[in-house]
């Protein structure tokens, strides 16, 4: 059973006690500063943004299909059964891959760092094994961040469409997107004028099959290839033994 | 010994010196202060030129061993060996590359033991290590001749057949790769770049490139060498070109028409002018050039049309991985200074190297060697030239 996020904007009281929680989990500095900066960044896995007293939050979507996992060459990257997209540090090799193949380009560099690591919201993998919920979920004073199955959360999600239609956009964000995340998104305006990507354009595709369809031809092509370029050649060298064969025998047939 | 300075080798010095001055910014100050990615732009020029366009430019290698070991082509022999060199080379210089680009250059081995088979990179990754192996044994008889070895070139020799059909079965599998990298991101890409067909397109232009670049490097190398050109071979290799383009043309324009995007691409935008730029450099120029009869019996007439589809086809790799990105980004990503300089000491050291094999190895047919008392400084200046142009571009 998979956990999710629902993150339900219209209750969001922009507090950002869940950027201070996160901070406090991950081990991350956390001031005034920071507060103030409306962008994630390898310091800043959850950001809460604020226009015209409308509140989105941001962070790891937990994709179902995650395309950072299907992408690294080495693994760093996993799903883990309870939803969790995790990175393990001591595999990655820095391409930053990752980066470019996510569609919501959640993770971010360590551009400073001699030894940079690739940052991003992990959803509190110790917290859920350990059967608790999320930093972050835990702390939100109003719920607007709530942890729990995905299957439920997407339930409530409805319901509460259902029962305040005028309040939300009537639809969940992520339900669907790149395959479905684990963090779904409930609004009253649309989630892509705070710099989500528009769903029409990420489509509900998951995105390592983008890339499957060729991968998965791969194993035949090599063996098929190597055969045909091995009978090229054998054909076309062939015809010069062929050649010498005749050339010789005529050589023969003449001077008989 | 009396080293004598020329103007062209304090121009390499300089570029060496700038370029481990950037090295030294890029391993003790890190990725940020030397280069202007960003996590918005997290591939940059490293990528774009130094391994897409890279390993694009190496493509010579596979393209000639196929004609001449696979296809039997002759009449084509005296420039395998030049090939070779130059992918053997080039090869390296990508892995070199790759030290600069990769944020944690010392764990690159564990490509080997961590693998991930769904994906595309470390398909690549593989592969372009197993061919950079195989070049080498293709390389190797140049050197087991230079000491006059017998017994390792009869090895080598009953090995070949092993070794031609790995090298073209790789080529295949990492030229076209290279475009697969991008298929996971639809929303990403620029439409005009993003096609489901990119692999094609990336092996397609390989094969092009690899004739292109053919035809480049033995007249730059005859001109370095003051070698007698031999025009029969030129003249071969530009009708090969000639009808490359046309193949790379027609997929191009039918991918265009399938996706509904000839009405967008003759509009004017920002994208457009860049896909102008690279769609006529890579085909109208050059295959308008070869059309001509004259021009393509000329050996400057087919060095010009190779060296304008070269810039064509290293626009279209830029334009995949930089242009194309720009409007889902929402800025401008120009590389800093110290990005072209790293850039350029890999380029110019490829050159260096090239110069020393050339000179030192039998590279090239015995009639060349009257040219041997020349210094790999004097075939270095002329060959830099249109390389410095290329990274201008």
């Amino acid at each position: 059973m998979s956990k999710a996020l629902l993150y339900d904007s219209t209750i969001c009281i922009g507090c950002k006690q869940c950027e201070v929680a996160c901070a406090q989990q991950n081990k991350l500095p956390y001031d005034d500063r920071i507060a103030a900066e409306s962008v994630q960044s390898e310091h800043k896995y959850t950001v809460v943004m604020t226009k015209n007293d409308k509140f989105m939050r941001r962070l790891c979507m937990h994709c179902e299909h995650p395309a950072c996992a299907s992408v690294c060459p080495v693994g760093a990257f996993h799903k883990t059964k309870e939803g969790p997209v995790v990175y393990d540090v001591w595999k990655c090799i820095g391409c930053r891959y990752c980066m470019v193949s996510c569609a919501f380009s959640q993770p971010k560099y360590e551009w400073q760092s001699l030894n940079p690591r690739v940052r991003k919201c992990i959803m509190c993998p110790d917290r859920i094994a350990a059967g608790k919920q999320t930093a972050c979920a835990e702390i939100c004073p109003t719920g607007a961040t709530k942890f729990g199955d995905r299957d439920d959360l997407i339930k409530e999600a409805q319901e509460r469409i259902r029962q305040n239609p005028s309040t939300y956009l009537n639809r969940i964000y992520g339900l669907n997107e790149v395959g479905g995340t684990c963090v779904l998104i409930l609004s009253g305006g649309k989630a892509e004028d705070f710099g989500y990507p528009a769903s029409q354009k990420i489509g509900d595709t998951p995105l390592p099959e983008y890339t499957g369809r060729v991968m998965e031809r791969v194993p035949d092509f090599i063996p098929v290839w190597s055969l045909v370029l091995g009978g090229i050649y054998w054909i076309s060298h062939r015809r010069d033994e062929v050649a010498a064969a005749e050339a010789e025998e005529k050589k023969n047939g003449s001077a008989r | 010994m009396k080293i004598k300075l020329t103007f062209w080798k304090v121009v390499f010095l300089v570029i060496m010196a700038l370029g481990l001055y950037s090295t030294f910014i890029r391993y003790f100050r890190g990725l940020g202060a030397v280069s202007n990615m960003t996590d918005q732009f997290p591939w940059g020029f490293w990528i774009g030129f130094d391994c897409l366009c890279g390993v694009m430019l190496a493509a010579g290698g596979f393209c000639m061993v196929g004609a001449v070991y696979l296809f039997n082509v002759k009449s084509l022999h005296s420039v395998v060996r030049p090939a070779v060199l130059t992918a053997f080379l080039g090869y390296l210089l990508f892995i070199v590359g790759l030290l600069f680009d990769l944020g944690r250059p010392w764990f690159i081995w564990h490509q080997l033991i961590y693998m991930n088979f769904h994906s595309v990179m470390f398909e690549v990754g593989m592969c372009v290590m197993t061919y950079t192996a195989v070049l080498f044994f293709e390389f190797l008889p140049n050197v087991f001749e230079r000491f006059n070895l017998k017994a390792p070139i009869r090895w080598i020799h009953k090995i070949y057949p092993v070794l031609i059909v790995a090298g073209i079965l790789l080529s295949t599998l990492h030229q076209s790769s290279l475009g697969s990298l991008y298929l996971i991101m639809p929303s990403k890409l620029h439409p005009f770049w993003y096609s489901p067909a990119l692999p094609f397109f990336f092996f397609a232009s390989a094969i092009a490139v690899g004739l292109a670049m053919t035809i480049f490097e033995s007249t730059q190398s005859a001109k370095a060498l003051g070698r007698h050109l031999e025009l029969s071979v030129l003249v071969q290799l530009g009708g090969a070109l000639l009808v490359a383009l046309w193949v790379n043309a027609l997929l191009r324009f039918e991918d265009f028409f399938h996706r509904d995007m000839l009405r967008q691409i003759v509009r004017p935008s920002y994208e457009a002018y860049f896909l102008w730029l690279e769609l006529t450099l890579s085909f109208v120029i050059p295959i308008t050039l070869l059309s001509f009869k004259k021009i393509r019996l000329s050996p400057n007439g087919l060095y010009l049309a190779s060296v304008i589809s070269l810039l064509g086809f290293i626009t279209n790799r830029l334009n995949v991985s930089l242009i194309g990105f720009e409007t889902y980004v929402g800025h401008h990503y120009l590389p800093k200074w110290t990005e072209f300089s790293v850039t350029l000491m890999i380029v110019a050291m490829g050159f260096a190297l090239f110069g020393v094999a050339v000179k030192y190895l039998p590279i090239f047919p015995k009639e060349g060697f009257q040219a041997q008392s020349q210094s790999y400084e004097e075939v270095l200046p002329a060959s830099a030239i249109p390389e410095l142009q290329h990274v201008g571009n």
